[in-house]
C-alpha cells in the first residue's frame, strides 16, 4: 500500500515519546558512528542515561549526559523550561551514580520572543544550577527566523564524576533484586497535559520535578558497596519504558504489584478522563531503583527520610522467569503485561 | 470519577470470592464453556486487570463486535471522505473515527492532505460549526451503538440550520447477538451485554433475544468485579439452564431504560438492513434517518458515488478478530505490519478495538 510507505518515512512526534518508536529513531541516527565509546568506558551504544570518560591512572572518570527541552506551556504547574533543562541533566548523571560538577546550555529562540519571558527563564536555569552546586561553564545561543520553531528550546549538556567502580547501568538487574520507587508516579506529565489549553481541568496538580540528589546522598554508602543495581529516572515512556528498558537490557523479568505503586488521585483521574495510561507518563523528580534484596528496607528507610524520597516504596522484584518482560499484578490479583510504551502521543513535555 | 460504594467493585477479596464461586460451578458444566461480550470497554476491563489470568482454563472469554469505529462499513467512511474532498465542506465525528483506515484513506489523511475534518465531543458542537460557517455544508459522521444515537437523534429533530447534515452510520447491538449466536462454530454459552446500551434501550430487546435463543445473557458494568459477577450469573443460568437476560448492572440499567431517548430514536430514526465492517449485513443491524427528516440525511442530500470500497485490506483478519473467531495475535499482520500507530484494519485504531487492547495488554505467549 503506498500509503503505508509513504507514512513510514515520515518521523511522528511519537518517535520521540520515549517508546519503541523513539529506539527505532536513535538506533537509525547512531548506526553509522564510527567511534562509540572511549576505551572501556561507556559509550553511545549502551543508551544508558550518559556516557562515561575514564581517565588512566586515576580512580574515577568523568561522566556525561546530553540532553534537549521543549516543553508546552514554558511556565507549567511546579517548574520552567529552565528549572526542567538543569533538573533533567542533573538527574540523569545522578542515575549513573555521579556528582553533578558542572553544566553547559545552548538556547535557541524563535525571533520575536520575549526578553522578559527569556530572562525568567534563565533566572530559574541558574537558580536550579546554584541550588545543585554545579557551575554553568559554557554555551551558545541561535535565533532562528520567526514560524521557524516554537519560542524557545534548549540543549544541556551535564558533567559529573564518579568513582570508577561505581556501576549502575540499565543492564545491571540481579535476580531476586526489588525494585523502588521514590515517589508518586507521573505527575509532571499529567500536570502539564491539564495545564494545556483548552483543557479546562482544574488541579491542584503540580509537576514532581526536582533534583534527586538528596536520594544519591541518602545512598552514598550504598552506592559504593554496589547494592543498587539500576537507577533510572522514568522520564518519557514513564515507568513502563524504564522498566521494559532494564528487563530487556538485563534480560531478566520484572514483577510489580499494583497496588504498591503510589500513584495520586488527581492523577489517575485526569488520565481515565484523556484515556491516558499512567504508567506512560513521565516524571521529573522520581528515579526507579533495583537494589540487593538484602538491603532493600534499610534503602528504601533511606530514601524516605528524604524530602523528595518520602513517597517511596517497594513496588517489584526481578526474576529469572519472563526475562525480557514487565509483568504488572493488577489490584484484583489478575497478571497482565506492562509493554513499552508505542508512543503515548503527548509531545513537548520535556 | 468514581461513584460511592463502588469500591467493592475493585475489592481484591470480593474478586477472589467470584473466582471461587465460578471454579466451584464450572465443574459442574461441560467444557469448554465460551463466553462473549459485544463491548470495547468490556474487554478493556478485562485485559487491563488481567481478568483472563484469573478464570479457569476451561472458560474462555471472546471479544465480540462491540467496538463502534471498528464496524463502521469502509464504504460509510470512503463516503465521508469523499464529501471531505469538496471545497465547501466541513466533516465532523468523534476522534477514534478519522484514523480508521477506509478503502484508500483515512480522513486523518485527508485531513493532513488540506480536508476540513474536526473531531468533535458532541454532536451539538458540529451543529454549533453549522451555525458558525453558513456558506458551509457541515456533515456529522454518525457512528456508535445506541448509547450514542440519541444524542444525534435530538440534534436532528431540534431542526438545526440546513447547513447541517449526517452521515447516519449507527448500528444496533441486539441484532448482533443474533448473528452470533448463529453462528454454529461458534458455540456461545452466554452472553455479556454492554451496560451502555442497556440504559439507553432497557431490557426488553435483550430478554426477547435471549428467550428465541435459549441463551443466558447478563447486562454488566465495567469494573472488574461487574464482569467477573456477571460471569458468575452466566455459569449459574447455564447450570440450572435457564436462558433469561439478568441485570448486573442494576445501580445504573432501569429495566425499563431511558424512555425519553427511546422516543427520540423512534421519532428520528428507523431500523434497516446494515452492513457490519468485515461481518456483513445484518437484519436490523443499523439505523436511517425517517423520511420525515430526510433534509438531514447527508445520503440523499448529496449525490455520492463510492465505486467499490473494501472493508477488509489483504492479510487482515479484523473480520474474524471481530466475532471471537481469531485471537488478535493469531494474525499474521498483527504487531509487524499492524500496530496502532500504523493501523491496516479498523480493530487496532481505537482504545477499544480488540487488536489494540491485545496489542497492549497481552503477549503472544501468555494469554491466560
Amino acid at each position: 500500500m503506498s500509503v503505508q510507505k509513504e507514512s513510514s518515512n515520515i518521523i511522528r512526534l511519537a518517535h520521540g515519546a520515549g517508546g519503541i518508536l523513539q529506539e527505532e529513531l536513535i538506533k537509525f541516527i547512531i548506526k553509522d558512528i564510527t567511534i562509540k565509546k572511549i576505551s572501556n568506558g561507556i559509550g553511545v551504544e549502551e543508551l544508558d542515561d550518559g556516557a562515561t570518560i575514564p581517565l588512566k591512572d586515576y580512580n574515577q572518570e568523568i561522566v556525561i549526559t546530553t540532553d534537549g527541552h521543549t516543553v508546552y506551556p514554558i511556565f507549567f504547574p511546579g517548574g520552567d523550561l529552565g528549572s526542567l533543562s538543569v533538573c533533567g541533566t542533573v538527574n540523569d548523571l545522578i542515575m549513573m551514580g555521579a556528582e553533578p560538577i558542572a553544566i553547559t546550555s545552548v538556547i535557541i529562540i524563535e525571533e520575536g520572543f520575549k526578553f522578559d519571558i527569556l530572562e525568567k527563564i534563565i533566572n530559574s536555569f541558574n537558580l536550579k544550577a546554584k541550588e545543585a552546586n554545579i557551575a554553568i561553564i559554557a554555551g551558545d545561543t541561535k535565533v532562528m527566523p520567526h514560524g521557524s520553531l516554537n519560542e524557545i528550546i534548549m540543549a544541556t549538556t551535564g558533567i559529573g564524576i564518579k568513582d570508577k567502580q561505581i556501576k549502575i547501568l540499565d543492564n545491571g538487574l540481579k535476580i531476586g533484586d526489588k525494585v523502588i520507587i521514590t515517589g508518586s508516579i507521573g505527575d509532571h506529565g499529567t500536570a502539564i497535559m491539564a495545564s494545556r489549553e483548552g483543557l479546562n481541568i482544574t488541579t491542584d496538580l503540580i509537576s514532581d520535578l526536582g533534583f534527586l540528589l538528596e536520594i544519591n546522598n541518602a545512598l552514598k554508602d550504598e552506592i559504593k558497596n554496589n547494592y543498587i543495581h539500576a537507577m533510572k529516572d522514568p522520564t518519557r515512556g514513564g515507568i513502563a519504558g524504564s522498566l521494559n528498558d532494564w528487563a530487556k537490557k538485563s534480560n531478566m523479568g520484572i514483577f510489580i504489584e499494583e497496588e504498591k505503586i503510589p500513584i495520586k488521585k488527581q492523577v489517575k483521574a485526569i488520565c481515565d478522563m484523556l484515556g491516558l495510561d499512567p504508567y506512560n507518563i513521565a516524571s521529573e523528580g522520581r528515579a526507579l531503583l533495583s537494589v540487593d534484596s538484602k538491603f532493600a528496607d534499610i534503602i528504601l528507610q533511606k530514601i524516605k527520610s528524604t524530602q523528595i524520597g518520602k513517597g517511596a516504596e517497594i513496588i517489584g522484584e526481578v526474576k529469572a522467569e519472563n526475562s525480557k518482560k514487565v509483568l504488572l499484578k493488577t489490584i484484583v490479583g489478575g497478571t497482565r503485561f506492562i509493554d513499552m510504551p508505542l508512543g503515548e502521543l503527548i509531545p513537548r513535555i520535556c | 470519577m468514581e461513584i460511592p460504594g463502588t469500591e467493592l467493585l475493585k475489592s481484591k477479596i470480593f474478586t477472589e470470592k467470584i473466582i471461587k464461586a465460578i471454579n466451584r460451578i464450572i465443574k459442574d458444566l461441560n467444557p469448554p464453556i465460551k463466553i462473549m461480550h459485544v463491548c470495547g470497554t468490556h474487554e478493556h476491563t478485562i485485559s487491563k486487570y488481567g481478568l483472563r489470568s484469573l478464570l479457569p482454563k476451561e472458560l474462555e472469554v471472546l471479544s465480540g463486535p462491540g467496538c463502534p469505529v471498528c464496524v463502521c462499513p469502509a464504504a460509510d467512511i470512503d463516503k465521508a471522505i469523499e464529501l471531505g474532498k469538496r471545497d465547501d465542506t466541513i466533516i465532523t465525528t468523534f476522534g477514534d473515527m478519522i484514523r480508521v483506515p477506509a478503502t484508500n484513506i483515512s480522513l486523518a489523511e485527508l485531513k493532513a492532505k488540506g480536508g476540513d475534518i474536526r473531531i468533535v465531543y458532541s454532536p451539538h458542537d458540529a451543529v454549533k460549526i453549522a451555525e458558525a460557517n453558513p456558506d458551509k455544508e457541515v456533515i456529522f459522521f454518525a457512528i456508535g451503538f445506541e448509547t450514542t444515537v440519541p444524542l444525534i437523534g435530538y440534534e436532528i429533530q431540534s431542526k438545526p440550520p440546513s447547513n447541517f447534515s449526517v452521515i447516519c452510520a449507527h448500528k444496533l447491538i441486539p441484532a448482533a447477538l443474533e448473528l452470533l449466536i448463529s453462528q454454529s462454530q461458534l458455540k456461545i454459552d452466554g452472553f455479556i451485554s454492554p451496560g451502555h446500551v442497556s440504559t439507553i434501550i432497557g431490557l426488553k430487546p435483550f430478554k426477547l433475544f435471549s428467550n428465541a435463543y435459549r441463551v443466558p445473557n447478563v447486562i454488566a458494568g465495567f469494573e472488574p468485579n461487574d464482569v467477573l459477577l456477571a460471569i458468575l450469573m452466566l455459569l449459574k443460568q447455564k447450570k440450572e439452564k435457564r436462558y433469561e437476560t439478568l441485570n448486573e448492572y442494576s445501580r445504573v440499567v432501569k429495566p425499563e431504560g431511558n424512555k425519553k431517548a427511546q422516543e427520540i430514536i423512534s421519532n428520528v430514526f428507523e431500523s434497516i438492513s446494515s452492513p457490519w465492517r468485515g461481518i456483513g449485513r445484518i437484519l436490523d443491524g443499523g439505523l436511517k434517518i425517517k423520511k420525515e427528516y430526510v433534509e438531514y440525511d447527508a445520503d440523499k442530500k448529496f449525490d455520492i458515488d463510492i465505486e467499490k470500497s473494501q472493508d477488509i485490506p489483504p492479510g487482515c483478519s479484523c473480520h474474524l478478530v471481530m466475532i471471537g473467531k481469531l485471537y488478535p495475535y493469531e494474525c499474521k499482520l498483527f504487531r509487524k505490519e499492524c500496530t496502532p500507530i500504523n493501523p491496516i484494519g479498523p480493530c487496532m485504531v481505537s482504545m477499544e478495538g480488540t487488536c489494540s487492547i491485545y496489542f497492549k495488554y497481552y503477549k503472544e505467549d501468555y494469554i491466560k
